[in-house]
């Protein structure tokens, strides 16, 4: 029987890391609450520009626009979305071991990754596959703490800068799309170059007057898509980040719970064991005693 | 008319209005009632919505705009 005392320590430190653990799951409870009401605040916006965009150049024959040409894919950057912080379960590894993978198999593929999130950052710093672009330069971590559209814009612009200056021939996006608080998605997408939507819009008879002219329309609408399209991934991601975090600590909180449980009973099993061996020899002692 | 005003964080402005003046890529442009339809990029510059003798202005660094059936959507960024 292990000793009393060890066993009541092992209780307290046990409640200790049980309070910090559904803690933390209230926390990430409450920022989910936020990221998805930043997602379902982004939604209208997103389907509305996208509506304006398509309804633009259905009618436009002309597709060499920069952003869409595709170029023989040789040097390739991977922007793995992941969190500054762990402990969300199998959040940040999954998109660093999909990562990992795709570099593998593809072995005549020129690969550049940038990490976006401290995780990512510790996971790839061995790895000789960073990008060592100058866009990136000003690229920090603390992107994911209050994130806004704002915070998307630098790093969408820096993406696009290198894919025109020709750094890089392909940008994919590998992050965890937001399913529900226990279901994440890992998707990798390609954001560069544009892929061409061939849905066309229904309401594309309506005779729009355009200001200053169709085509400058896209021109100007084209990067902000872009900017929507990361922002939206980001946004994903980071609600993904603490959906993942919720049920980590959920799962950590139903285990110490249990943990705490069988150690009671062990705990007053002992006690129990302690007092019948007292009794045995107080008894025995009065026995002898008495004769 | 019924007006929005959307950026991707959240709506700034949502309902009626008589008149708008956005910032349009080659100058201001007041749309009121009854607008034919129009789609127009828009630069830097401040939205004006004028409600009776109201008037309310919104900064915006650009975006878009749409103006189809008396809806105004303003798209900022």
């Amino acid at each position: 029987m292990a000793n009393l005392k060890e066993i009541r320590t092992r209780i307290t430190s046990v409640e200790g890391t049980m309070q910090i653990t559904s803690a933390m799951k209230m926390v990430s409870a409450s920022k989910l609450k936020r990221a998805q009401n930043a997602i379902v605040q982004m939604r209208p916006f997103a389907e509305k520009f996208n509506e304006i965009l398509s309804n633009v150049s259905s009618t436009l024959e002309s597709t060499d626009h920069a952003l869409m040409q595709n170029k023989e894919v040789k040097k390739v950057l991977l922007v793995a979305l992941v969190s500054n912080r762990g402990l969300c379960g199998g959040f940040n590894s999954a998109v660093i071991k999909r990562i990992k993978n795709v570099i593998a198999e593809n072995p005549d593929i020129n690969y550049a990754i940038l990490p976006v999130g401290k995780k990512a950052i510790d996971a790839f710093k061995n790895s000789n596959n960073i990008s060592e672009s100058q866009h990136f330069a000003e690229i920090n971590p603390t992107i994911w703490d209050d994130l806004n559209y704002q915070k998307a814009i630098p790093l969408a612009e820096s993406l696009i800068g290198s894919f025109v200056s020709g750094e890089y021939d392909q940008i994919t996006i590998v992050y965890n799309s937001f399913k529900n608080a226990a279901v994440q998605d890992l998707k990798e997408e390609q954001f560069l170059p544009l892929l061409t939507s061939n849905k066309k819009a229904k309401s594309a008879s309506i005779d729009y007057i355009f200001e200053p002219g169709r085509e400058e329309i896209v021109v100007d609408l084209i990067p902000n898509s872009l900017k929507i399209k990361l922002y939206e991934a980001m946004l994903d991601s980071f609600a993904s980040e603490h959906g993942a975090r919720m049920t980590a600590m959920h799962k950590a909180t139903d285990n110490a719970i249990e943990m705490k449980k069988e150690l009671t009973l062990f705990y007053n099993k002992a006690r129990q064991a302690a007092i019948t061996n007292e009794i045995l020899e107080i008894v025995a002692g009065a026995e002898a005693l008495g004769g | 008319m019924e007006v929005q005003i959307v950026t991707p964080d959240k709506t700034i402005f949502s309902g009626k209005a008589d008149l708008v003046v956005v910032p349009g890529s080659d100058g201001q442009i007041g749309i009121l009632d009854n607008h034919a339809p129009l789609v127009s990029s828009m630069q830097k510059g401040q939205v004006k919505v004028r409600q009776g003798n109201d008037d309310q202005f919104f900064d915006i660094e650009g975006g878009v705009v749409e103006v189809l059936k008396n809806q105004v959507i303003v798209l900022a960024s």
